[in-house]
Order: C-alpha cells, then sequence, then structure tokens
C-alpha cells in the first residue's frame, strides 16, 4: 500500500496539464459546469477531447477508451477540477455508450459509439415518467412492434438537456403481460427528430431550464435500435445505473469547490476579520473538507477493485450518497459564505452585452441558484433512498 | 498508488484473525477482563512468537521490514476481537519513540525487548490538567548531574499496570503549554520515587495513575534531544492514532454485522425487524460509516510518512471522522439491539464501550476538528505568502 505517484504517472499528470491549459475552450473558462450554457459551449471541450481520444477515459480500449489506469483517471479529473472543465456529459459517454458496448451489436457500435466520443451526437435519457421515478419499473410507456419498427406512445419526464439531444435512450414496456414489472421493458434508441416526439421545458427551482417532458406520440422507431434482446431492458437499465453512479462521487469538482469557498470566506468580512477566521464557519468548512477526504479515498479504494476488474458493484451506491450529500452541504456553505448578496436575482438584471452582473461580488451571483438546483443531487440517479434500499439488498442481504 | 496488501501483510492478518478466534473468544475475553490482572501474558507472548512486534520495524532495527501498514492490520484485528492487550502503548508508542530517536545502544536495550515481548511498554503522557495538549505539561525533570529527577503525575496511563517500563513526557525548560522544553524519557516503573494506583477502565483494560516523585535517572534515559522532545511525540502520536483508528475499524465492522445479524433472527409484529425500512437504513448508514472510517485509516496511515502538515492533518482529519463514525456505529448498535443491548452479557455493549472510549484516546473529535482547522489556516496563510 502506498500513495505514491511513479514517475510516469508524475509525467503523466504534467502532459494531461500542459493540455488542459493549451487547449481548454477560452470562453468557457470560468464558467464551470454552470445549467444555462450554450449547446457549443456544453460541447466545445468535449469535442477538443474527441479528436484527442480522452473523450472516455473509461471506455475499454477496442471502442476508444484511453486504456489509463484508475490512478491515471484520478489524475486526469483533477487536472480537468483545477480549471473547472465542463466535461463531456454522462449522457453519451458514461450511460448509453457503456450500454452500447456491452450489449449492442457490431452495427450499433460503429454507428453510435463514433459519435458520442466525438461530442457529434448529443444523448438523452428517457427514464423516468411522471408515474415512475423511484418506482422505475412502473413504468408505462409503450412499444409496439409494427412489422419492422415499434410504435411508442407514452410520457418521460425528468429529461435533462433533452431540448439539446439528437438520440435518446428510452426504457419502454414491450410486453404488457410480463409477471413483474421488471419483465418486459425494453432498452431502446430513438432519433429525437422522430416525428411525434415533443419536448417541454420544465422550469426548476434555480429559473433554470434544464429538464423536460418528453412526449411521445406514435413515435415509429426501426427495431434494430433496440439493444440487446427483447423484454431483458431492466438489466441494461440497472447495469447503466451502476455506471452512472461511479462517476457520480465528483470528488474533484468538490475539492476545487471547497478551495473557492475557502476564498469567498477569506474576503467576506465578519466583525471587521474575515470570515474564515470565525471559528464557528471555519469548522463547517473543516467538517466538510474531512468528509470529502473520506469519499475520496473510498472512491480510490473502489476505483482500485474494479482495475482488478471487478466492475462497479453495489458499493458505488455509498459513492453516490455520499458524493451528493457533499456537493449539497458545499452549495449551501458557499450561500451561506456570501451572506446577504445571495438574495439578488441575476435573471431579474437585463443582458447589457457585457456580461457582468452589476450588483454584489462575482461569487455570490449563483450562490442561491446553485444551491436550488443541487437538491436534485440526492434525487436523481436513484434517489438517495433507492442507494440505501440497494445497499440493503446486495451488501447487508436483508 | 497502491491499495494491496503485501503478502506478509496478508499472512500477519490471517493468522492473527486465527489465533484469535481459537483463543479469544469472547467468553474468554470477558475472564481475563474480570480476572485480577486482566490481561494474560501468555497471550502477549503468543502475539510475539507470531511476529507482530517486530512486523512494524525496518530490518535495520532487528524487525520484519514492515511499517504503520502492518501495525493497522495488526489493529483491526484487535479491534474485531476486544483484544486489550497494550500492542498501541508498547509497540506503537514504545518502539515508535525508539524507531524514531532512539540511540543505538537505547535500541539494542529497550526496541529487542520491545519487539521480542520481553518488555512492555506504557506511556504517559497525559496529565488531570492537560487535556489533550500534548505540550501542557506539568510535569519536571531537572538537570541532575549527567541525570535528571523527574516529578509529577500522569494520568490515566493505558497498560501501565502491565507495564515494566514508562515513557514519560517532561519538562526540562519552558514554560507550561510551550512548545520547546519538552524531553522524554524512558522511566523503569520499578525506580525509586514511582508510584501508581492502578484501575480497570470502563471499556475492560487497565490503567495506572503515576505519580513521579523524585525519580532519578540517568542522561541514557533521555529520547532525542533535551527539549526537543515535542515534535517527535506529536509524529508517535499520529501514529499511535492511524493505528487507534484501525481498533476502531475492527471494532465498528463487528459491532455492525452483529446488528445486521441481529435484525434477521428478532423477531417484532411477526416479521424480523431486519425487515422494516427504518432500521433497513440505519444500517446502510452504519455501514457507510464503517466503510468511511476503513478509507480514513488507510488515509492517515499512508501519509504518517509525509510533511509535518500534510501529516498531522491526515490524523487530525481520521480522529475525527472515526471519533464520530465510531460513536453513531456503537449508538446505533445498542438502539437496534432493543433491551439486549444494554446488558453485559451480549458483546455488542463492549465494542459500543470501546468505540466510545477509543474517541477519547490522543485527542477527541472537538480536539482533532480544532486541530485540523487550525493546520488549514496556516495552510491557507502560506498559500498567501
Amino acid at each position: 500500500m502506498n500513495l505514491e505517484f511513479s514517475p510516469e504517472e508524475i509525467a503523466f499528470r504534467e502532459e494531461v496539464r500542459a493540455f488542459i491549459e493549451e487547449n481548454y475552450p477560452e470562453e468557457l473558462k470560468g464558467f464551470g459546469s454552470r445549467e444555462d450554457l450554450t449547446r457549443d459551449q456544453f460541447l466545445a471541450w468535449h469535442k477538443v477531447l474527441g479528436k484527442k481520444g480522452w473523450s472516455a477515459p473509461a471506455w475499454p480500449e477496442k471502442y476508444g477508451g484511453t486504456g489509463w489506469t484508475s490512478t491515471q483517471r484520478y489524475i486526469w479529473s483533477e487536472e480537468n477540477a483545477r480549471v473547472d472543465a465542463m466535461m463531456p456529459l454522462p449522457f453519451g459517454v458514461s450511460m448509453v455508450g457503456p450500454v452500447i458496448y456491452t450489449f449492442g451489436d457490431d452495427e450499433q457500435k460503429a454507428r453510435y459509439l463514433p459519435k458520442i466520443l466525438s461530442g457529434e451526437e448529443w444523448w438523452c435519457q428517457g427514464y423516468s415518467e411522471p408515474g415512475a421515478g423511484s418506482d422505475l419499473a412502473s413504468l408505462k410507456t409503450t412499444a409496439v412492434r409494427d412489422g419492422d419498427h415499434y410504435v411508442i406512445n407514452g410520457q418521460k419526464t425528468w429529461t435533462t438537456l433533452a431540448q439539446h439531444a439528437d438520440w435518446g435512450f428510452f426504457l419502454c414496456r414491450t410486453d404488457p403481460d410480463a409477471k413483474k414489472p421488471q419483465e418486459g421493458i425494453s432498452f431502446i434508441l430513438v432519433d429525437m427528430t422522430t416525428p411525434g416526439i415533443e419536448v417541454r421545458p420544465i422550469i426548476t427551482i434555480d429559473g433554470g431550464h434544464e429538464v423536460n417532458e418528453v412526449w411521445l406520440t406514435n413515435v415509429r422507431v426501426p427495431v434494430e435500435n433496440r439493444v440487446g434482446e427483447e423484454n431483458q431492458g431492466w438489466t441494461y437499465a440497472k447495469f447503466l445505473l451502476a455506471h452512472e453512479r461511479s462517476g457520480i462521487a465528483g470528488v474533484a469538482r468538490s475539492k476545487r469547490g471547497i478551495e473557492r469557498l475557502r476564498n469567498i470566506a477569506s474576503t467576506e468580512v465578519l466583525d471587521g476579520e474575515p470570515l474564515i477566521n470565525d471559528d464557528s464557519f471555519a469548522r463547517k468548512i473543516s467538517q466538510l473538507e474531512i468528509d470529502l477526504t473520506a469519499l475520496e479515498f473510498t472512491e480510490l479504494r473502489t476505483l482500485a477493485r474494479e482495475s482488478e476488474g471487478k466492475g462497479p458493484g453495489p458499493e458505488s451506491s455509498i459513492l453516490k450518497v455520499k458524493g451528493t450529500e457533499i456537493q449539497q452541504r458545499l452549495t449551501e456553505l458557499t450561500l451561506e459564505a456570501v451572506g446577504t448578496y445571495g438574495a439578488p436575482d441575476y435573471r431579474g438584471f437585463p443582458e447589457d452585452g457585457s456580461n457582468e452582473f452589476p450588483i454584489g461580488p462575482d461569487y455570490a451571483h449563483h450562490s442561491a441558484p446553485t444551491y436550488f438546483n443541487f437538491r436534485k443531487t440526492s434525487i436523481y440517479g436513484g434517489s438517495n433512498e433507492i442507494q440505501r434500499n440497494i445497499i440493503t439488498k446486495m451488501i447487508l442481504g436483508l | 498508488m497502491d491499495f494491496n496488501f503485501t503478502e506478509e501483510q496478508t499472512m500477519i492478518r490471517d493468522s492473527l484473525a486465527r489465533l484469535i478466534r481459537e483463543q479469544y473468544d469472547f467468553e474468554t475475553r470477558m475472564g481475563v477482563v474480570n480476572s485480577e490482572s486482566g490481561w494474560r501474558p501468555e497471550m502477549w507472548a503468543q502475539f510475539a512468537e507470531l511476529g507482530l512486534f517486530m512486523a512494524p520495524f525496518s530490518e535495520d532495527d532487528g524487525g520484519l521490514g514492515g511499517g504503520p501498514i502492518d501495525a493497522m492490520v495488526v489493529m483491526e484485528e484487535f479491534g474485531k476481537g476486544l483484544v486489550v492487550e497494550p500492542f498501541v502503548p508498547s509497540v506503537v508508542c514504545g518502539g515508535g519513540f525508539l524507531k524514531h530517536a532512539g540511540s543505538a545502544a537505547q535500541k539494542e536495550e529497550h526496541l529487542q525487548a520491545i519487539m521480542g515481548g520481553a518488555s512492555t511498554f506504557a506511556f504517559a503522557y497525559a496529565e488531570p490538567r492537560g487535556r489533550y495538549n500534548l505540550a501542557d505539561l506539568e510535569t519536571t525533570a531537572k538537570k541532575d548531574g549527567a541525570g535528571y529527577v523527574l516529578n509529577g503525575h500522569k494520568a490515566v496511563v493505558i497498560g501501565a499496570p502491565w507495564a515494566d517500563k514508562l515513557i514519560v513526557t517532561a519538562r526540562t525548560g519552558g514554560d507550561r503549554r510551550d512548545a520547546g522544553g519538552i524531553s522524554v524519557f524512558i522511566v523503569d516503573k520499578d525506580a525509586d520515587g514511582v508510584t501508581t494506583r492502578d484501575y480497570p477502565t470502563v471499556d475492560g483494560r487497565r490503567a495506572s495513575e503515576v505519580y513521579l516523585e523524585n525519580v532519578s535517572v540517568g542522561a541514557d534515559a533521555l529520547i532525542g534531544g533535551e527539549g526537543e522532545g515535542l515534535p517527535l511525540i506529536e509524529q508517535v502520536v499520529d501514529e499511535a492514532i492511524a493505528a487507534t483508528c484501525a481498533e476502531a475499524v475492527g471494532a465498528m465492522g463487528v459491532a455492525h454485522q452483529m446488528t445486521v445479524e441481529y435484525s434477521r433472527q428478532r423477531k417484532q409484529f411477526g416479521t424480523p425487524i431486519g425487515k422494516f425500512q427504518v432500521l433497513q437504513h440505519r444500517m446502510v448508514d452504519m455501514f457507510m460509516e464503517h466503510e468511511q472510517s476503513i478509507s480514513m485509516t488507510y488515509m492517515a496511515t499512508l501519509k504518517l510518512g509525509e510533511d509535518e502538515v500534510e501529516r498531522k492533518k491526515a490524523a487530525s482529519a481520521a480522529k475525527v471522522r472515526i471519533g464520530q463514525s465510531g460513536r453513531f456505529v456503537g449508538q446505533e448498535s445498542i438502539q437496534i439491539h432493543g433491551g439486549m443491548g444494554m446488558t453485559e452479557e451480549l458483546a455488542v455493549g463492549h465494542y459500543f464501550k470501546r468505540l466510545t472510549m477509543i474517541d477519547s484516546e490522543f485527542g477527541n473529535v472537538d480536539h482533532h476538528m480544532r486541530r485540523y482547522t487550525q493546520l488549514s489556516a496556516t495552510d491557507l496563510k502560506a498559500a498567501a505568502e
């Protein structure tokens, strides 16, 4: 056991740091992982990485992964967090990509994977429905076979950034008579320009348009767009969720967030002193940082197990629960740190083209909306209560 | 980066686990804890025979070439078995001082004896009014010819009733709480002027109040430089913290397992209580606390060799997290066991008691939160300059 980086790993860190410094898009600097970027902004870094062959480090090399070790991947995410990089969105790279290369046929792999890697095609996730949230298996959207097509009818919701999506992966019921709700579901890839699809925005409490309703009315999709076996979609859906969870800890980003929080607390003033000198506030930051350290080493242990060929298992649920708790606490403390300047609503000020928000310090502008927005993290990807159910069943065996 | 154990470490773990399973079951342990001496010297000798006491020391020092990871492996197993014998006081602390600062002669005399199990050390650092501040010392050591004369009162010295040697921290100069002027001595427990009041602790161990009254020691009793002891003490205490965290990890894991098992057996309202989601989620939280504690123990252990600030922050972070996790896991173990958890006859309560006491060893959550916060402020200032 040791924490040392080998000379190769140190050289690797220098290489990726130099690459990021030279190539990270100028226009994105300082934006972080904001939700209100344009499509081109979201994709800018992804496209650079696609050209370099670095957009999906976790994929097997034969499908376009980098072949990096878990330590290299750790270094990679640390270096990206240093510049607060807008990383490739998870829907293609972390979600549908692994499902396609694991369960898809050769034609599907050839058709979809390259464009996921390059950032040319944008994916969205058609899982949740108005009546199927945590109880995902109760979904009602149907896909009925009609010759060599499926005809899809139903409604999906909470579909993140579907307004930009070229493709969606949808869970649909293909056997309404199956004995258990988990049976009779298929995993189908849908071209979002197909007639019968309507994307309607949902405005969330932070004022942003990030999620959508997706209405599907007699949407005809070729049967060859089904991944894997008919009625076996639940297996692929669960596989995808485990993959999604393993990247969800967000350790490097939270570290950067704590650094930013410390800077804010060093700038804000309480009784003529920097806020960070206030013992009770400083200890809140300490607690957060300590909890993050615990998460970081839990993730490193998980990655080490994975690099021995054990895929992400139910323990990735810990990363999801703890990772999101920390992200939420970070946004909460950041809002607390900015004090009253958390109140002005930046959306209430007219765009004057200068990109300057007129009220209060820069770091305060997004603190409240970000805090509001991050309440989602313990709800999405299988709510944290669902994660606890998974651990109960898979690890405690109760 | 590597999170694998070496073959030797795995071997130590397996053979120690077997020994504890075969000879340290709960009933046997309770018999020993309630016996007059409170420990088993013959068990201690068996631990020595396994090579546990040699494992963490370099081959140059006559050890097996391991380090803190080996101590971590040992202490996790000790934690699982609620072993009372004093590995941390004698091997991690006593051996640690000698390893870092002992002269060749001191190592020859004392470290060999520790590694062979012939000599047992206890670490007399705390004082009645010092709380967790390692520098807050009223014990004095006055120069007397070539040697020193020690006076003072050391509090709750764990394992002292079983020890033949004490490591004593004392002031050779400076004012109370000064960082400078602290020295570290090896004192024979049967030296003239040393008296002890021995007593059991609430978690099944034995400790002493140690009174030093004009205790004369030679120059060869001093470990490290005179007046320069604090950095050494902090290093050794951080190592003791890492080892104690490993013990907590072992104890937490067992308490959690016992609780899950109990929830499977115990029926109320016609169903095993483990079927109730409110209890399931709490047991998941216990599981997560345990996992995070494993991670923190690895982290603190692996960072013991790093620069001072990094090492101290790591040790304090681990001690905070483990103090909090240990409390949570301990309390919830009792709660989910219900009335049975309150009984002396069930093992789970003894795990709870040990976990409770671990928090106050080498500084509790508040102490280490404060230390961590102060060190972070130092970091921030350094970065600004």
